[in-house]
């Protein structure tokens, strides 16, 4: 009882936090700078991994599913099996685990650390909400970035599996073949659920870790326990929405 | 909010500008749970005074100051600041409160320059030129304009201090609340802060309200001083009502003196740690 309790709360306090940031959404040109900021932490300074993570999903899916289907005569389907993969599941998946383990965890450090250290209380007397210049940047930059992070996870992905469906011994597709299969099964629409996946996981990742961090009380070693319970939670409602976000898009 | 600068044109704070602000703290009380924190405590500050809250440390000299402050609500009682909720936003809008906090609370991604220039960022107080000059004006007065590039980690204590109180002046501010200004600092940087307060009144007629455990900053810069103790409020008037009171609470708490012959210090010892008997098999 306790816990569903503490659920509920956690919940009213995240779509509070949801409301008063975006009640400042007018405020958002005057915050250019903030905002351009948040688009490189979490834009530009994932893509490396991003990248790297994605061209390995690839190769692995490209693998598995090459020693698979060849029993089945249909190893030339491998580029629709890793097109269709990556672009409306592993995409938008594995670069929300990724935002959450790297921006989310940050993110609630820093504002885990402000209130520890009263910076927030500072912002409150000086009447500048948090919500409006803590919150709403990085939520509005989570959503312009998260579509560019899929493309480029989509595009390295899809090369990852073209290496593999070349140069493996038992494999042995051209690169020609493996895009065709790529081309015919993965429709525009499937990249952009994907994208629609990855938007409505980013803004709950940055939205909740943002709650995490702003409502962290006591010293120090709460600012550890913050960033754990932000990480987890969001690993947590990553595989949870995407059950009940896939359901809505199919 | 105060209406913008017109363009080119500087607006350092000026005496009298801004009007003090009055405090009125009727029967208030707080709980943190079942702990008493503060138990019925009134007072006020009239505008333009100084007034200062000492005690011993747990008393709840803080957490009355975050009160006024408008970042706690009372169990009980009431808090008017020029007769409004300092607790509103609204509030916060028409009468400007600055805090000062002990730790000095700067925003440390920010530079000490920036850390003053975000208030009138924010709110829009004039433009450019304007801000430059508000927040340049506000470091010359606590001479801490050689540290305008550098970030709060690379201040002292004492540097730290006076950008916090720079930092609350850029606001123009009619209440300004001091979270032991003088705490963690050398006898020097302390004199130094006490008399930075004590101008600050006469040059802005700002009403300040201080908490410290700092007799001497206490005595020497008050119109009034409130001692709290448990969380009570046993006393209240000034500097020279303070030195002539019998309360022994007060008389120990002013005149603390180290006399090792007090039962306190009987409890502290005892026989050495081991066994309190020999052993038999011990000769």
């Amino acid at each position: 009882m306790k816990q569903l309790n503490a659920i509920v709360a956690g919940v009213g306090s995240v779509v509070q936090l949801m409301a008063r940031a975006l009640a400042y959404l007018p405020t958002l040109p005057r915050q250019r700078a903030r905002f351009i900021e948040q688009c490189y932490l979490i834009g530009y300074t994932t893509l490396p991994i991003v990248a790297i993570l994605s061209f390995f999903i690839g190769t692995v899916l490209a693998l598995e599913a090459g020693y698979a289907m060849q029993d089945f005569g249909a190893k030339e389907f491998i580029g629709s099996l890793v097109g269709l993969s990556m672009a409306r599941e592993l995409g938008p998946m594995m670069t929300a685990v990724l935002l959450a383990g790297r921006v989310g965890s940050a993110l609630a450090a820093e504002l885990a650390s402000m209130q520890v250290y009263q910076e927030i209380d500072a912002l409150t007397t000086m009447n500048i909400p948090p919500a409006k210049i803590l919150v709403l940047p990085r939520l509005a930059a989570v959503l312009v970035m998260m579509p560019v992070l899929i493309v480029v996870a989509n595009i390295v992905g899809w090369f990852g599996g073209a290496v593999v469906a070349r140069y493996v011994g038992y494999l042995g597709i051209s690169p020609e073949s493996y895009f065709a299969a790529l081309r015919s099964f993965t429709r525009f629409k499937d990249v952009v659920n994907g994208m629609e996946k990855a938007e409505v996981f980013g803004f709950v990742v940055v939205l909740v870790c943002c709650d995490i961090g702003l409502n962290t009380r006591g010293g120090p070693r709460e600012i550890g326990a913050a960033v754990t319970r932000a990480v987890v939670v969001s690993l947590v409602l990553i595989l949870v929405m995407d059950y009940f976000v896939t359901k809505l898009l199919l | 909010m105060d209406a913008a600068t017109a363009p080119g044109q500087t607006r350092p704070p000026s005496p009298g500008a801004a009007h003090a602000a009055a405090v009125a703290v009727d029967r208030v009380a707080k709980s943190f749970g079942a702990r008493p924190v503060l138990q019925d405590v009134s007072f006020d500050a009239k505008p333009g005074e100084i007034f200062t809250l000492m005690g011993p440390s747990g008393s709840g000299k803080s957490v009355l100051l975050r009160h006024l402050a408008g970042l706690e609500s009372p169990t009980s009682g009431t808090i008017r600041i020029n007769g409004q909720d300092p607790t509103l936003d609204l509030t916060r809008d028409q009468v400007r409160i600055a805090l000062v906090f002990q730790a000095g609370a700067l925003f440390n991604s920010l530079s000490v320059y920036d850390n003053l220039a975000l208030y009138p960022r924010e709110h829009r107080i004039g433009d450019a030129r304007a801000i430059d000059a508000r927040v340049r004006h506000a470091l010359r007065i606590l001479s801490v304009e050689d540290a305008a590039d550098q970030f709060p980690a690379e201040l002292s204590g004492g540097m730290k201090k006076r950008v916090a109180i720079a930092r609350a002046l850029v606001m123009e501010p009619q209440l300004l609340l001091y979270d032991e200004p003088t705490s963690e600092l050398d006898p020097v940087m302390s004199a130094t802060i006490s008399e930075i307060i004590g101008t600050l009144k006469h040059e802005y007629a700002v009403t300040s309200v201080v908490v410290t455990h700092d007799r001497d900053l206490a005595l020497t810069i008050s119109d009034r001083i409130g001692i709290l103790m448990d969380g009570a409020l046993i006393s209240l008037g000034t500097a020279a009502d303070l030195r002539q009171s019998k309360d022994p609470r007060i008389i120990d708490f002013l005149n603390p003196r180290i006399d090792i012959q007090h039962p306190r210090f009987k409890k502290l010892e005892g026989p050495p740690p081991g066994p309190a008997h020999p052993s038999p098999s011990h000769p």
